[in-house]
């Protein structure tokens, strides 16, 4: 696999949530996304770097362009330095919040996206990335 | 501060939303359209989303939110003009938004709002009145108080 472009977003205020919703959204636009799958990439980016402000306290999203055995994709990659998940698989769980959110970010993020890996370390930080392929 | 703007008409109070909401703004916006309900005693929120290309969970719950709030002070909110792609990620992210009313567009959505808040007043109104004769209601004039 193959990364074509790369580029790193600072997360460290709602402002730059807005910030990777548009970055997300010319990426997947200029990869000839259709509208939906535009939609659905810049919906679940939204939700991580969200995620990454409110429960990890600030972090960066990576955006890449890439490609493997001629297809094309959009990955993002939200990592903080926050105090990481305890539960992981309860936390993909729709309803499980410990934020008072709707506790749908992360399980609505996964369903979303065509592959979705998380990382996560307490003390240390969490990594989620997300990818759509064309 | 920047703040989306709430237009008022007869009984209704109309929002546009336009810009890609931060989530503070959002719940300014949720803060500012409940205040107004009470203040003007409207009857019908609308709100138009057709500008927006993303409704992400904190979006969506702030409808779900508006569409509470405006009940519990005896309005209706319909949010109109949703974009099919938004509907179809809200929906696979798993908001259906139960509880908010909704329509195509702006002309749908007054003519909801209208039948909505005509008929539910105007019924119980002459519930009431019908009834006057055996038995004064405690809650006569209720309504009354509600001023436009």
């Amino acid at each position: 696999m193959a990364v074509v472009k790369a580029e790193r977003l600072e997360i460290r205020t709602e402002g730059d949530v807005v910030q990777v919703r548009h970055a997300v959204r010319a990426w997947a636009a200029d990869l000839r996304f259709g509208l939906v799958d535009q939609t659905k990439l810049v919906t679940a980016a939204s939700e991580l770097a969200r995620n990454a402000l409110i429960y990890g306290g600030g972090g960066a999203a990576r955006l890449e362009s890439i490609e493997d055995d001629g297809r094309r994709g959009l990955r993002v990659t939200f990592e903080d330095q926050g105090p990481g998940i305890a539960d992981v698989e309860a936390a993909l769980r729709d309803g499980f919040t410990t934020g008072g959110g709707l506790g749908l970010g992360l399980g609505g993020a996964k369903r979303l996206v065509n592959e979705f890996d998380i990382w996560t370390a307490i003390g240390q930080g969490t990594r989620v990335a997300i990818t759509r392929w064309k | 501060m920047e703040r989306i703007p709430i237009l008022k008409m007869g009984d209704f109070l109309l929002v546009t939303i336009q810009v890609d909401m931060h989530d503070r703004l959002a719940m300014t916006l949720q803060d500012d359209l409940t205040t107004r309900i009470n203040q003007s005693g409207a009857r019908g929120v609308l709100i138009d989303i057709s500008s927006l290309d993303v409704v992400d969970s904190f979006i969506g719950r702030m409808l779900a939110n508006i569409a509470s709030m405006a009940r519990v002070l005896d309005a209706e909110a319909v949010v109109v003009g949703m974009q099919p792609a938004v509907a179809i990620t809200l929906v696979e992210l798993g908001l259906s938004l139960p509880g908010v009313r909704t329509a195509l567009n702006v002309e749908k959505g007054m003519v909801l709002l209208r039948a909505a808040t005509d008929t539910a007043p105007t019924a119980s109104f002459g519930d009431r009145a019908a009834s006057a004769g055996e038995a004064p209601s405690p809650l006569g004039g209720g309504d009354g108080g509600r001023q436009g």
